[in-house]
């Protein structure tokens, strides 16, 4: 299975990453020779079982439902781009 | 001991090979103070380092926060992937470059309630993504056995740091193999310990179903402290494993007379550079010489194992790295003129090229109509390689083979093709398939690099691992051995 140009430009798209058109032909390449070893993932011994999302076998803890964190807020934003009055600045949304 | 500032910045041979139990003792009678042991670490980063580029940042030595803990007074470094409150925690990434830590992760304080003294925060791949450490927005770390080898990654600057013995400890972080691998490329000792065991809150995430905090020092004894120190459940980390920790350093001077050791047949193949098979196997007959019984076991399909973790640690990464959007925290491109492009250039500048690349190969195994024939068939390849492992050790208490099919390559070897830099993986990225703990132990070298011997055990079976390699470390010198960039800057200082 290998990567057209066209899907490349799709999943950048959907993964919000610009890829510049000069990288796009080394990068097509190099994610085609990561996806040809994949190939070996059409085994046969591997139709009958259970795929395993988790390397223990566990589920989920739960836990109460009840709040455990403390308000960070102004320690949170000190680490954003921008922001104005406690809020993060994005371009301009809606005309 | 010395106490003169000249001396001080020496840090003699003594002292900076000293095991950790050597450094309390030293500490407890009063022979130096944490103060002391600080300061000459230090010194040696500050001379050290620039040769390396192991550190990405440097801290102020506090005061030990406990006198009493079992790691009161030792320096140390965190892998750049640690969060410690009000400290740069960058991930190797430009993304992160300026980025404060607000919040300490559980790690961070488990260390610092046990008294160890932050020094630095490590070099590392860019979120945790490569096995050379070329992949750093910081630049590449020198290997200190060797200028123009690679250190491994991607714990390059932890395992780096300690083998120059800038640091008696350092911590890491091992996906695929990021703290054995580098462990083996340095000639130091690394544990990834089983899934779950320490917790992941505060560590920044690459792949979270792999992604597991470690240690690596010069010894298995060492490993042992630092790691009884870190590990334990932590409700923060959803999974974390709720069952106790045992006393890893009792356990260390056990016999292994009678210990069944599994050799995977399929590990000394071709792919296995013979020098290396010749190291490792002359580790095997030191266990047995300490009594231990060797069986043969099959551990096929590695090739399987590589493709399914290429496939389901990027699909991990690329949901996980979805939060750097230029909006919250981290970089932000410069005059974005709309959202969209606010975040494809803030990500698309912000991270570097090998982890994009992830990011792709994720975005697409995870996209409709490719989830079923990547995503699912790979998780079903994690289920054969974890059977394969479960039927092994039917067998054997332990497995031992090799860390990497050769030792520390050169640097710019591998960086034209990726797929052919993921090889490299091939023994490491089983264990992390099946959440198993693994150990890389010093077993020698090749043409003056180091050679790794690994250690895999059942789930939770650290002890056991530990008390293995310690017994190996009782009959051999590997590990005490130090690279003469290291050993003639301690001697250099010491004159000066």
């Amino acid at each position: 299975m290998s990567l057209t140009n066209d899907q490349l430009q799709t999943v950048a798209h959907l993964a919000r990453i610009a890829v510049e058109p000069e990288w796009t032909e080394a990068l097509r390449s190099d994610i085609n020779g990561i996806l040809d070893q994949a190939s070996r993932l059409d085994d046969p011994r591997l139709n009958e079982l259970e795929p395993m999302a988790h390397p223990l076998d566990q589920v989920q803890r739960l836990r109460p439902d009840s709040v455990t964190e403390t308000d960070q807020r102004e320690t949170l934003m000190e680490g954003a781009p921008a922001q104005e009055q406690g809020l993060f600045l994005v371009p301009k949304v809606i005309e | 001991m010395p106490t003169s500032d000249t001396q001080h910045r020496g840090g003699d041979a003594a002292l900076i090979n000293a095991s950790i139990a050597e450094l309390r003792d030293g500490l407890m009678t009063g022979e130096y103070t944490a103060a002391d042991l600080a300061a000459v670490f230090a010194q040696r980063i500050e001379t050290i380092d620039p040769s390396l580029n192991s550190l990405v940042s440097r801290v102020e030595p506090a005061e030990p926060a406990s006198a009493a803990g079992r790691l009161a007074g030792i320096p140390y470094v965190h892998k750049d992937i640690f969060c410690a409150k009000g400290t740069r925690t960058t991930c190797g990434s430009r993304m992160l470059a300026d980025w404060v830590a607000p919040y300490d992760s559980t790690v961070h304080e488990r260390l610092t309630e046990s008294g160890a003294v932050l020094l630095g925060k490590a070099n590392m791949d860019e979120f945790a993504m490569g096995s050379s450490n070329e992949n750093s927005h910081f630049g590449a770390v020198a290997n200190p056995w060797d200028a123009n080898a690679v250190p491994g990654g991607s714990s390059g600057g932890s395992a780096a740091a300690v083998a120059a013995r800038l640091v008696p400890f350092a911590t890491g972080t091992d996906t695929g193999g990021s703290i054995r691998q580098p462990a083996a490329f340095c000639g130091v000792t690394g544990i990834k310990p089983t899934y779950g065991r320490v917790s992941r809150y505060g560590m920044i995430a690459y792949a979270s179903s792999f992604d597991q905090g470690g240690v690596i020092a010069k010894s298995a004894a060492d490993c042992a402290l630092v790691l009884g120190e870190m590990a334990g459940f932590d409700e923060r980390d959803s999974t974390s494993a709720d069952r106790p920790v045992p006393d890893y350093v009792a356990g260390l001077d056990e016999s292994i007379s009678g210990l069944r050791v599994g050799i995977p047949k399929q590990w000394f193949s071709d792919a296995l550079d013979p020098a290396v098979g010749d190291a490792v196997s002359a580790a095997i007959d030191e266990l047995r010489a300490a009594g231990a019984e060797t069986v043969e076991i099959d551990l096929p399909d590695a090739d399987i194992a590589l493709a399914a973790y290429y496939l389901l640690a990027p699909a991990e990464a690329s949901s996980n790295l979805s939060r750097f959007d230029g909006v919250r925290f981290g970089y932000r491109c410069e005059d974005p003129k709309d959202l969209q492009d606010l975040y494809e250039r803030t990500r698309s500048e912000g991270f570097g090229s090998e982890v994009k690349r992830r990011i792709l190969v994720g975005t697409y195994a995870l996209s409709a109509g490719y989830y079923d024939a990547f995503y699912r068939r790979a998780q079903k390849a994690r289920r054969l390689v974890t059977d394969h492992f479960q039927r092994a050790f039917e067998q054997c208490d332990v497995i031992a083979g090799p860390v990497t099919p050769t030792p520390a390559f050169d640097r710019g070897a591998h960086s034209a093709d990726p797929a052919k830099m993921y090889l490299e993986d091939i023994f490491t990225i089983p264990v992390n398939l099946a959440g198993l703990p693994g150990m890389s132990v010093p077993a020698g070298f090749v043409e003056g690099r180091p050679v790794g011997l690994q250690l895999i055990g059942r789930h939770f079976d650290e002890a056991r691992l530990l008390n293995v390699a310690h017994q190996y470390q009782q009959r051999v010198d590997w590990h005490e051995r130090m690279p003469s960039m290291a050993a003639d800057s301690a001697n250099d200082n010491r004159e000066g």
